[in-house]
C-alpha cells in the first residue's frame, strides 16, 4: 500500500533525506577539518551537487559500472549453504565478482569522474587492506592520472600482494610509520598530503566517513548495490527480503546495500562489526558496539577511544575492518534503531570463511566473512520461510596467505 | 579579571613590537620538562606561550610535532594534566598569556563546558582547536563565552574574504594565519605572499593577527614580524629540543638550547623592527 492510500497515516521524514545541507546525520557527520580544507571541501560539495544532477555524468558512471566494473553483480541464491544451515533462504550479493574483486571500485569509478571534471591532475587515497588502494590505482591508471596511496607500514607487511598490484598499476605506495601504522594513520597522512597539495589534488576517500560531503557521496556511489539487490530479489523471490546483513568497518558496503531499503520498515538491517578476540578482550574494532561518540578524520561518529579522548588501537583479523571509527550515517541509524549493529569474533569469521568456501565454492574476503558469520546465527533464528540478503563485499584471494599462516602454512 | 591576551597585545602595540609566541607540546619530552621550559621561554623573550595538547591523530601536524605528541602520550600526558601544568605555571607567572592548541576530541570527551570552566580556572587564556571550523562550533563557543575563554581560529591561504568575515565575528584573542598550504613545520615559505595576505587580513579583522607554520629561523621570523602582530614558532624549537635530548644533554642544558634559539629570533625581530621604525 502506498502512502497516498493512507492519508491519515503520519508521514515520517524519509531516512533517505539525510544528511542535512552541512553533512549532518543527526548529531553525527559534519565537517571537522583544519581551515585550509574548508574551501576545497566546499568546492568538492558544489562540484558533486552539480554533477550528480547532470545526466551526462550519470550516464558515464552507469556505462563504467556496466562495462568496466561488470555490473550488475549477481544476486546468488546460496542453496547449498542455506540447506546446510537449515534456516532462512540466503542470497549473496556478489560484489566479489566486480573488477578488482570488491565493492570498492563502485566508488572510485564515481569519484575519478568527478576529479576529471574538476580538472585535478593528481589522485591520493588511503588504504587498509589494500582493496581501496587497488581500486583507486586502477581507475587512476585508466584515466592517466598520477596516483599516490598512503598505507600503514603494518598493513604493507600484511598485504604485500596488493602493494605490488598498486605498483604495477603505476601508483606510488607511501608507507606510513606514524601512530599505530594502520589505516587510521594512512588517513591522517592522506589528509596532510591534501592540505599541502589542495590545488591540483583530488582525495578519493574509500569509505562513508571523513568530512562532508564524503559520507554522502560515497554512499550515493555505493547505493548501486542495494538498488540492484532490490530489483534482483523481487525477480527471484517476488518480495523484499526480511533481513540485510553486511560487515561494517567504515561501512561503505553496508550503507550501499542498506540505503535503498531504509524506508522499508519490514526489512531488518544488520551491520556486523569486527569483534576481534571478543569485546571483553578490548582487542576489537567495534566502535558502535563498544565505543563512544567523538570527532576524528573530519566527522563526528562512534570511536574507539580512551577516557582522555585519545584514539586507541584496534584489532581485527581483517585489515579492512581494522579502523577505530565508523561512517556517521551508521552512527545515526544505530541511534535511531533503524539498523542493528552486532559483532562477530575473528574465529567466527574464519569458521564462516571456511564453510562458505567449501559449501558454495566461493572464497569470501575476511571482511565479508564477518557478515557471513552473523548470517549463520540469523538464518536459524529466522527460520526457513524467511529471506536474507548478505553482502559478499569482496573476494578472499588477498586473504589466502593470512588464513594459511593461521594454519601454520607459509605460502 | 583583565584579559591577559588583550593586555599583552596592547602593551606590545604601545612599544611597537610584534609578539613572539613559542609552541611546545605539553609533556614532551617528559612531563617534568614542561614547566621549566615554559618559564625558560618567557625569560628568553616569549610574549605569549602556546601549549600543544597531545592527540593520537594530529592530522594538521608535520612529523616534528607528531613525534612530540607521541612522546608526550607515551608518558601519560592527558588534557586534564595539561590543565594542571598551566595552573602550576600560573602560580609563578600571572601575566604571560597561555594558549592551548590541540584537536577537538579530547575536549569533546571532557565535555565542552567542563573543559571551558576547568581551563579558565587553571589560567588558560585562549584555545585553538585545529579541527573545529566556526561552523561546527556553536556549543563550543557558548561554553567559552560563559567563562571568558578566548576561542582562537585559523585563517589559511584558502580562506575567502567572506569566510574571513565569518571567522572574525566569532574569534577573540587573535587570528592565527597559517602561512602556507601544508602542515606545521613545512619548509618553504613565500614571505612576500604571506606578507601581502597578512596586511589584507589585518585590515579586515577586529583582533590582532598572528602568523605561524613554517617559521624556521630568526630571518623568517623577522621578515614576517613587520607584517604581523605575532609570530608563532613551533617545530624549529621542538627539533632543537629533540637534538639536545638525543645528544644526552641535561634538562637545564636542553632548555638553554631551546631558549637560545628563541632569543635569536627575538633579537632578529627587534633589529628589523627598530630599523623599520627608524625608516618610518
Amino acid at each position: 500500500m502506498t502512502l497516498l492510500e493512507q492519508p491519515n497515516e503520519p508521514i515520517a521524514v524519509s531516512s533517505l533525506k539525510q544528511p542535512d545541507s552541512r553533512g549532518h546525520f543527526g548529531p553525527y557527520g559534519g565537517s571537522f577539518v583544519p581551515e585550509t580544507l574548508v574551501g576545497p571541501l566546499q568546492a568538492l560539495t558544489e562540484a558533486y551537487d552539480k554533477f550528480s544532477e547532470d545526466p551526462a555524468f550519470q550516464a558515464e558512471f552507469d556505462e563504467d559500472l556496466a562495462n568496466y566494473v561488470g555490473r550488475p553483480s549477481p544476486l546468488y541464491f546460496a542453496s547449498h549453504w542455506s540447506k546446510k544451515l537449515g534456516g532462512a533462504r540466503i542470497y549473496l550479493k556478489r560484489e566479489d565478482l566486480n573488477h578488482t574483486g570488491a565493492h570498492k571500485i563502485n566508488n572510485t569509478v564515481g569519484q575519478i569522474l568527478l576529479a576529471q571534471r574538476m580538472g585535478k591532475s593528481r589522485i591520493i587515497a588511503e588504504t587498509g587492506a589494500g582493496q581501496h588502494g587497488v581500486a583507486t590505482a586502477t581507475v587512476a591508471a585508466r584515466c592517466g592520472l598520477e596516483c599516490v596511496v598512503y598505507m600503514g607500514a603494518e598493513d604493507i607487511q600484511r598485504q604485500a600482494a596488493n602493494v605490488y598490484r598498486m605498483r604495477l598499476l603505476g601508483a606510488e605506495v607511501v608507507s606510513v610509520h606514524a601512530g599505530s601504522r594502520t589505516l587510521k594513520d594512512a588517513l591522517n597522512e592522506a589528509l596532510r598530503d591534501w592540505v599541502t597539495h589542495v590545488d591540483d589534488t583530488f582525495y578519493i576517500i574509500g569509505t562513508v566517513a571523513g568530512p562532508s560531503p564524503y559520507p554522502r557521496m560515497v554512499r550515493d556511489f555505493q547505493a548501486i548495490i542495494g538498488r540492484e539487490a532490490r530489483v534482483q530479489i523481487m525477480e527471484q523471490e517476488g518480495r523484499l527480503p526480511d533481513a540485510l546483513v553486511a560487515c561494517v568497518g567504515g561501512g561503505s558496503n553496508a550503507i550501499g546495500l542498506f540505503h535503498p531499503f531504509l524506508d522499508d520498515a519490514d526489512v531488518a538491517l544488520y551491520g556486523v562489526e569486527a569483534g576481534g578476540e571478543g569485546l571483553s578482550s578490548g582487542r576489537h574494532s567495534a566502535p558502535i558496539s563498544a565505543g563512544l561518540p567523538g570527532v576524528l578524520h573530519g566527522n563526528r561518529t562512534y570511536l574507539m577511544q580512551d577516557s582522555d579522548g585519545q584514539i586507541i588501537e584496534t584489532h581485527s583479523i581483517s585489515a579492512g575492518l581494522d579502523y577505530p571509527g565508523v561512517g556517521p550515517e551508521h552512527a545515526w541509524l544505530h541511534d535511531q534503531g533503524r539498523a542493528r549493529y552486532v559483532t562477530v569474533t575473528d574465529d567466527e569469521a574464519l569458521t564462516a570463511f571456511h564453510e562458505v568456501t567449501r559449501c558454495e565454492g566461493i572464497i569470501p574476503a575476511l571482511e565479508s566473512s564477518h557478515a557471513l558469520a552473523y548470517v549463520r546465527t540469523l538464518a536459524s533464528e529466522l527460520g526457513p520461510d524467511k529471506v536474507i540478503v548478505a553482502n559478499l563485499s569482496g573476494r578472499g584471494d588477498k586473504d589466502v596467505s593470512t588464513v594459511a599462516r593461521l594454519e601454520g602454512i607459509e605460502l | 579579571m583583565t584579559n591577559r591576551i588583550e593586555a599583552r597585545f596592547q602593551m606590545l602595540a604601545e612599544s611597537r613590537r610584534t609578539a613572539l609566541i613559542p609552541f611546545l607540546t605539553a609533556g614532551d619530552p617528559g612531563p617534568e620538562m614542561t614547566l621549566p621550559l615554559m618559564h625558560g621561554l618567557v625569560k628568553a623573550g616569549a610574549d605569549l606561550l602556546e601549549l600543544g595538547v597531545p592527540f593520537s591523530d594530529p592530522m594538521a601536524d608535520g612529523p616534528v610535532i607528531q613525534r612530540a605528541s607521541e612522546r608526550a602520550l607515551l608518558q601519560g600526558m592527558t588534557l586534564a594534566k595539561v590543565l594542571r601544568l598551566v595552573a602550576a605555571f600560573r602560580s609563578e607567572d600571572a601575566t604571560t598569556p597561555v594558549i592551548l592548541m590541540g584537536y577537538l576530541n579530547p575536549i569533546e570527551r571532557m565535555g565542552y563546558s567542563v573543559f571551558a570552566r576547568a581551563a579558565a580556572a587553571a589560567g588558560v587564556d585562549g584555545v585553538l582547536t585545529v579541527d573545529l571550523p566556526p561552523e561546527e562550533g556553536e556549543e563550543y563557543l557558548a561554553a567559552f563565552d560563559s567563562v571568558a575563554l578566548d576561542p582562537i581560529f585559523l585563517v589559511s591561504p584558502t580562506t575567502t574574504d567572506s569566510r574571513l568575515r565569518l571567522i572574525d565575528r566569532v574569534a577573540r584573542g587573535f587570528l592565527y594565519y597559517v602561512s602556507l598550504k601544508g602542515v606545521t613545520g613545512s619548509a618553504t615559505l613565500d614571505v612576500d605572499g604571506v606578507r601581502a595576505r597578512l596586511s589584507n587580513i589585518r585590515k579586515g579583522s577586529h583582533v590582532p593577527t598572528g602568523v605561524g607554520f613554517g617559521v624556521r629561523d630568526g630571518k623568517t621570523a623577522a621578515q614576517l614580524a613587520v607584517a604581523a602582530d605575532a609570530v608563532v614558532v613551533g617545530s624549529a624549537l621542538i627539533e632543537r629540543l629533540e637534538s639536545a635530548i638525543e645528544r644526552g644533554l641535561s634538562q637545564d642544558e636542553a632548555i638553554g638550547e631551546v631558549a637560545a634559539l628563541l632569543e635569536e629570533m627575538r633579537l632578529a625581530m627587534d633589529q628589523i623592527e627598530e630599523l623599520s621604525h627608524e625608516l618610518a
